[in-house]
């Protein structure tokens, strides 16, 4: 099928522009982090003197952010995929609803979230000065997406019959699930994996509202650096959190492309 | 020996059967952890909030619901906010359409798969950095304000009011919408596309009668996932400044520093249930499109 000729260069062109307009200002923030003196320009030499200083201000911030990541991948993992492979054998109206009611945090703004945490389970002292409370509120947002991933996984396969013959076999449930269920399902699981730990490092919205002075998560610390720092710091601090987003993307996407169902990244991290 | 198994096999698959079954019913408390997570944290806070949003501020005399509806200083904010993600929605849309069509028509080009992996990396940027870029760009110090004065001498400032805002929505909605179109175009039957060129239709005329109709649900989906993400984005608009009036900074300001609970419970109820509302339907709309209505 030709296509007309219009049609092509108008695509191409605003394909450029829509890129220009989402690449541009990454590689302005990562060139304003190495400058020596942003308001100069580059000739004023490139340094890593602001970096350095990120990580001499904030470097808890980056660890506390990997620590919730993976304590919070570590519970959507062991309640998520055993719930996705109870959606995938009860396909039923009952799974349905579930599915729709998991999802409802991820759908529902998290500023409500978090409020409603705070007035229900706010006045329980430990629970709201730990960290413990930003890892509730990022299972809750970033569940669906393990679930989802998981049980796309799981459809894959013909995990049923599969499960089936091994109960006939004389398997047990245990058995069944870490034997077939997970190996069969695993390259969902590796996406929601990535998914799941993308989300909570980004994650803002909820962690804004549930944080403390001494829970600080990096987005956290980003804002507070966006409203005190000097232009040079936050870019460092950006630049930063961008390395530590590079190679989850770069995972997302290697996996997105060997799945072929699945045509674009089920992503979206809160705005 | 071979008939063995054979007679065999009837009763295993019987008594496997039976043994699935129970199996199966058994798989049922697997999902309890994570329903009781939902409930203990989300669903049973969401009710307590709601309750909250029905009582009466101090110094007022109705419900903060009431208030919330009657106000001008709130519903002005939620109107403002319901315009914003409305004209952000659209433009994304607009926007994204013919970046979709051109990489879903053009699979084979060099650098492809490097300027997906360029439009998609935005992706997992959170609304506060999505903030930031907007005000490297757009704010006092930024690109578009240095080229302003150095070409006709008056300052452009935008990052710090709704314009920036809006800047800042249309990027992170790009990124959401593109992919998601992207698959639809895919999906069109191209045998519809080439019988209407094969009869003469022009360009124009196959994009209008063929393409849009077929991309419809696909367009109402990722609209209302636009929109509601519009609606609920706090990230964005707190970097560019706590001045700019819409809804997620008004409850955020009546939480933190007016301290009225009521007031920032209903205003998130409402935001809640709009957003959840908008997503239900055009997914309503989308699934009956998809099942061939």
């Amino acid at each position: 099928m030709r296509h007309s000729r219009f049609d092509t260069r108008l695509g191409l062109a605003v394909t450029l522009a829509v890129t220009a307009f989402l690449i541009g200002p990454v590689l302005l923030s990562v060139s304003a982090g190495l400058t020596r003196n942003y308001f100069v320009g580059l000739d004023s030499g490139l340094t890593l003197k602001w970096v350095a200083q990120v990580w001499d201000l904030y470097a808890d911030t980056i660890w506390r952010s990997y620590a919730v990541a993976l304590i919070t991948l570590g519970v959507t993992l062991a309640l998520g995929v055993p719930a996705a492979w109870v959606l995938t054998l009860y396909p039923g109206r009952l799974a349905r609803l579930l599915e729709e009611l998991l999802t409802l945090p991820v759908a529902v703004p998290g500023l409500a979230t978090a409020l409603a945490l705070i007035v229900s389970w706010g006045s329980v002292g430990w629970l709201r000065s730990s960290v413990a409370f930003i890892v509730i509120g990022h299972v809750l947002f970033t569940l669906p997406f393990m679930v989802r991933a998981a049980r796309a996984g799981m459809q894959g396969a013909d995990l049923r019959t599969l499960d089936e013959a091994a109960a006939t076999l004389g398997a047990s449930r245990r058995q069944r699930f870490f034997d077939i269920v997970v190996p069969a399902a695993r390259s969902g699981i590796v996406t929601g994996a990535l998914t799941v730990v993308t989300l909570s490092i980004g994650e803002f919205n909820l962690t804004w509202l549930l944080h403390t002075p001494l829970t600080k998560t990096l987005p956290v610390g980003l804002a507070d650096s966006y409203a005190s720092m000097r232009l040079e710091v936050a870019s460092a601090y950006t630049l930063v959190f961008l390395l530590m987003l590079l190679p989850l993307m770069i995972g997302l996407q290697w996996f997105a492309a060997r799945s072929t169902r699945s045509g674009g990244l089920a992503l979206g991290a809160s705005t | 020996m071979t008939a063995a198994p054979h007679r065999a096999a009837p009763l295993a698959t019987r008594g496997g059967r039976r043994a699935t079954l129970v199996g199966r019913h058994a798989w049922l408390p697997i999902a309890l952890p994570a329903t009781t997570l939902f409930i203990a944290f989300w669903l049973l806070p969401m009710a307590k909030l709601a309750g909250l949003g029905a009582a009466t501020p101090q110094g007022m005399e109705s419900s903060a619901y009431w208030l919330v509806v009657t106000q001008p200083r709130y519903w002005q904010s939620l109107a403002n906010t319901v315009v914003l993600s409305l004209g952000a929605t659209l433009a994304t849309l607009a926007i994204a359409l013919p970046v979709s069509r051109f990489l879903a028509r053009h699979p084979h080009f060099p650098g492809r798969r490097a300027l997906m992996a360029l439009l998609l990396f935005p992706l997992a940027f959170p609304g506060v950095v999505v903030g930031f870029l907007v005000i490297l760009t757009t704010g006092r110090q930024g690109v578009l304000n240095t080229l302003s004065r150095a070409l006709t001498g008056e300052p452009t400032v935008l990052a710090y009011g709704m314009a920036g805002l809006f800047i800042g929505y249309l990027y992170f909605l790009l990124p959401r919408t593109i992919g998601v179109l992207m698959a639809a175009v895919e999906g069109i039957d191209k045998q519809w596309l080439e019988a209407a060129q094969t009869l003469g239709a022009r360009p124009w005329r196959r994009f209008v009668d063929i393409e849009l109709p077929a991309l419809a649900s696909a367009l109402t989906a990722a609209g209302a996932m636009c929109f509601a993400t519009a609606m609920g984005a706090f990230g964005t608009v707190f970097t560019l400044g706590t001045r700019i009036d819409v809804l997620p900074i008004t409850i955020y300001d009546e939480f933190t520093n007016y301290a009225n609970i009521p007031v920032a419970a209903a205003l998130s109820v409402v935001l809640g249930l709009a957003t959840w509302a908008v997503l239900y339907a055009a997914n309503a709309v989308a699934g009956r499109a998809a099942r061939g209505g």
